[in-house]
């Protein structure tokens, strides 16, 4: 079917072939389409002879700028480290107090902090330090171990209950479901939360009192405002790791759960502790 | 027919299975063994009650074979409500975790589902049917090798499956587009060979002088996906009876081995595929000439050249050599051109029929899709940059990239195409309702846009916030952070999904009720609106 033939609509002549009732029309390449791909070509020309680009028997060309991506990310490294230099080395040579008391050191410690709470510790105190059951709000001024720039920072060196690092925060409450009677769980849970709120059953608050003076005492104290040396918390607050019902007062007291924290020290280095320390005392709650 | 051998031979296949389901090596395999059994069992079966021993008429030689064809048109709708459906799911996933159900409906399992769901269920259904259509028409000559078109439909369908429940029972060679384990690779590699010879050895066949331009697309596409297929499946099985295997190529080969294969699976099989669609359907449509001849045959050389070697821009700033690199990028930008080639045939094609847009759904979802693929061939190249790679790379950015060429260009395309064949292959005047289609491409359209910009905004955002320090020079979000901030175009982009999914299900009603007869009684589409009349 090679025969001539005009298309009357556009007045342009088609190749003179027909598949189906389709024809082809006989229009050139569109101008602007051919210049545009010509420059492109030139343009990757160029390009491959200033970048790193044709492989070669044992190699590639190497590119006449020189140009190396693993080179590049070196140079910015470095030149990060040495911005850092002057501080990380005011940090390392610092108490944490003393960087917490420099405005411009603590600036630096706070944002490196920052940064590598997100990595680290996002996972168990949540990117807002909010925490959740089980793993302490970082934000607020009940400090289990201590909230002072120093008690952070031996808290985050050390862990908590992190066996195989000596140095760690080791107290634990005993299981006292195996020490008092039922009975006595429930009173001595009432009377705890009746520090910090209404009960359910008032009349065991009274005998609640007597089983904590002769059993709780020892940690939580005659105030029941805990003890920070030994990690044991203030009772009359309204801040619970576990709960603030009897029933879960009353679990905690007859076995007790016990959190667990990795000593860092060991992974991230002492100025990195050091700068996390100083940020988690910034967030509100530091003493 | 009495489909002796066929009989024969699926039931020893069925039975090679069930002995595969005793003896497999590890559960999931024994499993899939059970599936494939299954399926085969029920293929038997089927043919046994269609067996009959009244001497088959005779077939005309000259006559089009249409019954795959069919078949392959209402496979395309099913598998694509199916694959959009997982795709919406799986948007609510990542939108609300809690919808991952343990373990076969969890996120890991169902992406593999949708990805494959849409691109080789769907996408490939409507190009084997289209292909089938197309080759017969412009060459005229009846499909090639008697019963062998039958046998790539159905072979197709059977990979699916066992792909899919193979991904459901975490069955899984994690390779990107290609998760399918070895035995499910052999399988597929032996239909596609099946497939080249009945395309190949129609095309040789012809009645025409020349080979029509959308036969050269659709044969670089089926030749390109069976090389591709081949080398990236490369690997040893762990055991004959188990489900899985190792790769032939670690490490950074790998990983380029891996991205060569799904850059050209987007290129030959979404690309190249689908323009060959184009070149058909498109002219037909709009009943008139294509626009340049020169231009098909440029611009498809180009693509086929330029197209295979931009895979590395995947690998941008990771352990693959700067020299790939640069060249992935340098293939990419020259590869702008030719793919807009397409789009200029395209569109030119329309000039002096342009009044139609106004007239014809098809024709508007045809050149929506032509915009789309303009858009998204555009937008693909300067991805590829190195500078903008470092800011979208790993982002959802991509992910909208991917859906603006997969919802925009393919899908329309395929849509289009699909109006347009049912009527004529089930003999119908025309559909039961143009108005429905207007529904479909307005529901669609929405859908891409809203998809698109969506992830556009979350994309550009989550990219930023990842390369966002202080002036310290510390990282400012966390991961955690990055994620939260995504939630509202998690949610925006299902939304988006489901637009588009309601638009796929109207137009299944629609070819449904096609197919049965019927036609709507509807106010007809506008006409066109006669030249304007001076005032008296």
């Amino acid at each position: 079917m090679s025969d001539e033939h005009i298309d009357e609509v556009s007045g342009i002549s088609t190749t003179g072939h027909e598949w189906d009732g389709i024809r082809e029309l006989n229009n050139p390449l569109p101008r602007w389409w051919v210049i545009t791909f010509y420059i492109t070509i030139v343009w990757a020309i160029g390009y491959t002879i200033a970048y790193p680009a044709w492989p070669m028997l044992t190699s590639a060309t190497k590119g006449v700028l020189g140009y190396s991506s693993r080179d590049d990310v070196n140079n910015e490294l470095a030149a990060a480290e040495i911005a850092k230099a002057k501080y990380a080395a005011a940090i390392q040579s610092k108490t944490v107090s003393e960087i917490a008391g420099d405005d411009a050191l603590r600036e630096f410690a706070v944002a490196a902090g920052s940064a590598a709470y997100k990595v680290n510790c996002v996972q168990c105190h949540a990117s807002d330090a909010q925490g959740s059951k089980g793993f302490p709000n970082l934000n607020d001024d009940d400090w289990l171990w201590g909230g002072t720039a120093e008690q952070i920072q031996q808290t985050i060196t050390h862990g908590i209950r992190f066996a195989s690092v000596p140095g760690t925060r080791l107290s634990e409450m005993p299981a006292f479901g195996e020490i008092i009677t039922r009975d006595q769980v429930a009173q001595v849970s009432t009377y705890v939360a009746s520090l910090s709120g209404p009960v359910q059953d008032a009349k065991l608050v009274e005998p609640g009192a007597k089983v904590f003076a002769e059993n709780c005492v020892a940690c939580h104290g005659d105030n029941a405002k805990g003890n920070k040396e030994l990690g044991a918390p203030d009772l009359t607050d309204a801040i619970w790791l576990y709960g603030s019902n009897e029933t879960a007062i009353a679990a905690q007291v007859r076995a007790p759960k016990h959190g667990v924290m990795p000593a860092w020290v060991e992974r991230l280095g002492e100025t990195k502790v050091k700068e996390l320390a100083v940020y988690i005392h910034s967030l509100g709650g530091g003493e | 027919m009495k489909f002796g051998t066929e009989i024969v031979t699926l039931g020893l296949f069925a039975f090679l299975a069930l002995v595969a389901a005793g003896f497999g090596v590890d559960e999931p395999f024994r499993q899939h063994m059970w599936v494939l059994f299954f399926v085969l069992l029920g293929f038997v079966v089927v043919l046994l009650r269609n067996t009959s021993f009244v001497p088959a008429a005779s077939v005309d030689p000259s006559a089009y074979m249409d019954g795959p064809i069919r078949y392959g048109a209402i496979a395309t709708m099913f598998w694509g409500v199916v694959g959009m459906l997982v795709g919406v799911v799986i948007a609510l996933q990542l939108a609300y975790p809690d919808l991952n159900i343990e373990p076969w409906f969890n996120f890991g399992r169902l992406r593999s589902l949708h990805t494959s769901g849409v691109v080789f269920a769907f996408g490939g259904n409507a190009l084997i049917c289209t292909s089938m259509y197309v080759v017969q028409r412009t060459s005229r000559a009846r499909l090639f090798g008697g019963n062998l078109a039958w046998f790539v439909f159905w072979g197709y369908q059977l990979f699916i499956v066992m792909a899919a429940t193979g991904y459901l029972l975490g069955i899984t060679e994690s390779r990107e587009y290609a998760e399918p384990e070895w035995y499910v690779d052999i399988w597929l590699t032996i239909v596609w060979v099946a497939y080249l010879v009945l395309f190949l050895g129609t095309i040789l066949k012809r009645k025409e002088p020349h080979i029509y331009v959308a036969n050269w697309f659709y044969l670089s596409f089926i030749v390109t996906i069976a090389m591709l297929h081949l080398i990236n499946n490369l690997s040893m099985p762990a055991s004959l009876l188990g489900s899985k295997s190792y790769s032939a190529f670690s490490g950074v080969q790998d990983a380029l081995t891996q991205w060569w294969y799904g850059h050209n699976a987007v290129g030959f099989f979404l690309t190249a595929g689908f323009l060959g669609m184009m070149y058909y359907f498109v002219p037909k449509q709009a009943n008139r000439p294509v626009y340049s001849y020169r231009l098909s045959i440029i611009h498809f050389w180009a693509i086929i050249f330029l197209y295979i070697w931009a895979g590395p821009h995947h690998l941008h700033y990771t352990a693959l050599p700067d020299w790939a690199q640069t060249l992935g990028m340098v293939f990419s930008i020259m590869l702008w051109m030719p793919s807009w080639g397409g789009m200029i045939n395209g569109l030119m094609t329309l000039s002096g029929a342009w009044d139609k847009l106004r007239t014809d759904p098809i024709i508007r979802m045809m050149v929506m899709a032509i915009a789309f693929y303009g858009m998204s061939t555009f937008e693909g190249p300067m991805m590829s940059i190195k500078a903008v790679n470092s800011l979208s790379h790993y982002t959802d950015w991509t992910i909208g990239h991917v859906h603006s060429g997969a919802l925009g260009w393919v899908g329309m395309i395929s849509f289009g195409a699909i109006y347009y064949m049912v009527p004529k292959l089930w003999n119908r005047e025309q559909l039961y309702s143009l108005r429905l289609v207007t529904w479909h491409f307005w529901l669609a359209t929405l859908g891409i846009v809203v998809y698109a910009a969506v992830m556009w905004v979350s994309g550009i955002m989550q990219g930023l916030m990842w390369r966002e320090y202080d002036k310290q020079g510390f990282l400012v979000y966390s991961f955690a952070e990055t994620v939260a901030a995504m939630h509202p175009y998690y949610v925006m982009r299902a939304v988006g999904g489901a637009m588009y999914l309601a638009g796929a299900v109207i137009m299944t009603w629609n070819i449904t009720m096609t197919i049965l007869g019927y036609q709507r009684e509807e106010e007809p589409m506008p006409a066109s609106i006669p030249a304007l009349q001076p005032a008296q």
